[in-house]
């Protein structure tokens, strides 16, 4: 047949350069006369036909050589075996695209197709014209290693090139020495850049369905953001179909959506909270002047004593509040809305009279971040944020400093994904639509607005309690890593007691999932009766914070005070802080919700203003 | 050659198209035979016929017994539906599909009275399609 004319070119791709011509088919029908039609009709476009009445014959000549076919063609019933049955094996082992056909255009069938793995599903009488578009199929399978590396770092300059593994693993490399994010996870991508580059192997396109990526963060979760590497969490998920280059992709762009959550979410939830309202507008609200307004609305805030221990407690008593409000409402809504409660805790910080500059940078912005919905935190504590947050925060700056200097190095990979830059918080202040670009941009404003500095300071320092708020996005945040999530979940879980868990100690998702649960649960009161715990939380927060800031420490709010946030594992914290406030209430409220955020997020909902939206997840 | 074949082919499948018989799916057969397969249609609505009888024989079969095997009948329905949507045997076709709801109410006589009307319907195309075939040969022996 002439369409072989063209099938050297490429061993796999059927065709060379002149695809689809020449793609390799494989069809198998036990009705001699549907093959001999579908036979017809392939050659008619020009593709080369193989074709068998038996799926164990067909099955065979897979096995024998693997790139002998580019795409195979079923039908469903079949003596010998099932249709399904083959799909699945096929689909198994050879990863190539399977094509489905029948007489019965069943819904159910259909549906029973789609879920066993079929790209597309036929009715029989074929069509010419249906036949002529199969090889897409091919061309879907070959790129999605690499599309879903690029999606996941959501950065244009990472994976613009979509193909060049070589470059962005020279960005990721780069932004790796700066976040010194031990995560494997990196490197993974880094892998699977280069393997779908290099090899275009075939791999199935792994559609990262809301279940899927439950299974996956509760992975994640359970591993611990900065323990997550792609094989355990491969193990972990327990799922089929899916290699550990899937998993590494999805894992870096889910942490950088929990940095723009944890970013956007702070300054949401400031303005949520303060606007009492959900509102993705808002996020262009001045975080600080969301802040103030919130503070001014629920007379919460205190002013900030200037005292730098007591700043940050207060300050994070304060973010408690407004984070624990603006969680709420961003949890709920959305996690950008945490973003305002970071915004609002930078205004804080204002008035503690932090150095804005340095709170932006100190990685305490990125705890703010995180705090409002552990993506914010995620993307400060990406590194970026941390690094400087450190520096701004005054006594606990050597802590945390330490300790954001850790959570840079994780968090800095989610946050270098998006700045690719060293700890700087352009825009913390802004919550962009989406949250990939929310974090540079956030970061900046941190610098420029100092509000989100501020904040962050706030929240690395003492701040916990926005923290707590973004607990729940701590489990997003499982990406930041340890210190990072440790904030995050501090956050996350007390809503409200800004569990800073200045401490690299391996922010446990369990206790995040704490967190998140009493975060949730504090988010749930804060609509309701949030301003009753808000006091408490205030109060514990100011203990808490500590505490969690502590950490191991004692929960003395004392360590706040002491600007040492924590040194010690944040899963005490965490655990403290869920005691405290019932934040574990929260927290389990919160999980609930983040997950709920989380589906939100995957889906190609605006809520979020896009929140995930340059992220290809793919959302089934 | 093979525009004469496909003439009087055409003027079969004409009258059948027009009785109901066929559909357009066979129109799309007809022109999809070309140079490089000029035999296809022939092959394959040989096939079909082959096919069909031998489908119709083992349903037949199955249904004789008291206790029946829906699932087994229900898939030879199945297959010879497709291959009469394939090659445009609407009546064919339709009788399946009606035969498949019996198979999945699990009504013996239900699917009996079906099979009755399915050899009905299915002789009547296939002995036209051999009809078609058979001037289709004897244009071709004309013409040599």
């Amino acid at each position: 047949m002439t369409v072989e004319k063209r099938v050297s070119g490429a061993g796999g791709g059927g065709g060379g350069d002149q695809f689809p011509v020449g793609m390799r088919v494989l069809a198998v029908d036990d009705d001699p006369t549907c093959l001999k039609v579908l036979e017809n009709l392939l050659r008619r476009c020009q593709y080369h036909v193989t074709t068998t009445g038996q799926a164990a014959t067909a099955l065979k000549m897979l096995r024998e050589n693997k790139d002998q076919f580019d795409l195979v063609i079923s039908d469903v019933h079949m003596p010998d075996m099932d249709g399904f049955k083959l799909l699945e094996l096929v689909g198994l082992e050879m990863d190539l695209p399977v094509i489905m056909l029948s007489a019965n255009g069943e819904t159910q069938t259909v549906m029973k197709g789609i879920t066993h793995g079929a790209c597309d599903y036929l009715l029989k009488p074929v069509r010419l014209e249906q036949l002529k578009t199969i090889w897409q199929h091919v061309i879907r399978r070959n790129t999605k290693p690499r599309g879903s590396d690029n999606d996941d770092a959501g950065q244009k300059a990472q994976n613009g090139e979509g193909e060049n593994g070589g470059a962005n693993r020279n960005k990721r490399q780069s932004r790796r020495d700066r976040d010194e994010n031990g995560d494997d996870g990196d490197d993974s991508d880094d892998n699977s850049n280069e393997n779908g580059d290099s090899s275009s192997q075939k791999k199935p396109r792994v559609v990262w369905s809301v279940e899927l990526h439950r299974k996956f963060v509760a992975a994640v979760n359970q591993l611990g953001i900065d323990k997550a590497v792609p094989k355990k969490i491969l193990d972990l998920m327990n799922v089929e179909n899916i290699t550990r280059e899937n998993v590494a992709s999805h894992l870096q762009k889910y942490r950088l959506y929990l940095k723009r959550m944890s970013m956007d979410a702070s300054r949401q939830a400031n303005l949520v909270a303060a606007l009492g309202g959900r509102n993705p507008a808002y996020s262009n609200m001045n975080s600080l002047d969301v802040f103030r307004h919130y503070n001014n609305a629920y007379g919460r805030y205190r002013p900030v004593p200037t005292s730098t221990h007591s700043q940050s407690n207060n300050f994070l008593a304060r973010m408690n509040t407004p984070s624990a409000y603006g969680m709420h409402g961003l949890l709920s809504s959305q996690p950008l809305q945490l973003s305002h409660a970071q915004n609002t805790m930078g205004t804080s910080l204002n008035d503690l009279g932090v150095n804005n500059g340095n709170l932006i940078r100190a990685p305490h912005m990125s705890t703010m971040v995180t705090g409002t919905s552990g993506n914010s935190f995620a993307n400060i504590s990406n590194g970026v944020s941390l690094a400087p947050a450190n520096r701004s925060v005054q006594p606990l700056e050597s802590s945390n400093r330490q300790h954001l200097g850790r959570i840079n190095s994780s968090s800095t990979d989610s946050f270098s994904s998006f700045a690719g830059e060293s700890p700087h918080f352009p825009d913390l202040g802004r919550s962009s639509n989406t949250w990939q670009s929310a974090v540079p941009s956030n970061i900046q404003e941190l610098g420029q607005n100092g509000s989100m500095s501020q904040a962050t300071l706030q929240v690395n320092g003492h701040r916990m309690e926005p923290v707590s708020s973004f607990t729940t996005s701590s489990n997003q945040i499982t990406s930041l890593g340890n210190e990072m999530q440790s904030q995050a979940a501090s956050l996350a879980s007390s809503t409200l007691p800004m569990v800073f868990n200045q401490d690299a100690a391996p922010f446990t998702f369990t206790s995040s999932t704490n967190s998140r649960e009493a975060l949730n649960s504090n988010l749930a009161f804060s609509n309701s009766g949030i301003n009753n715990s808000l006091p408490n939380l205030r109060i514990d927060s100011s203990a808490v914070p500590r505490q969690a800031l502590d950490g191991g420490n004692a929960g003395g709010g004392a360590s706040l005070q002491d600007g040492r946030i924590d040194q010690h594992t944040t899963g005490n914290q965490l655990n403290y802080t869920n005691d405290l406030m019932g934040t574990s209430r929260l927290q389990r409220g919160l999980s609930g919700s983040l997950d709920d955020i989380v589906v939100d997020m995957f889906r190609p909902d605006n809520d979020n203003g896009g929140l995930f939206i340059d992220g290809d997840w793919q959302l089934v | 050659m093979a525009a004469t074949m496909k003439l009087s082919t055409l003027g079969y499948a004409a009258s059948m198209l027009s009785t109901g018989l066929l559909d357009e799916q066979f129109q799309k057969l007809l022109l999809l035979q070309n140079k490089s397969d000029p035999n296809f249609v022939a092959e394959t609505i040989t096939l079909f016929c082959e096919d069909g009888e031998h489908t119709i024989g083992e349903l037949t079969k199955r249904l004789d017994k008291q206790c029946v095997n829906f699932d087994e009948v229900a898939a030879f329905v199945h297959k010879l539906e497709g291959g009469s949507a394939s090659v445009g045997a609407k009546r064919v076709k339709n009788t399946c599909i009606q035969f498949l709801e019996f198979c999945k109410e699990k009504s013996r006589d239900g699917c009996l009275k079906t099979l009755d009307t399915l050899r009905v319907v299915f002789y009547e195309v296939s002995g036209k399609f051999k009809d078609m075939l058979q001037l289709e040969q004897q244009q071709a022996e004309a013409t040599k």
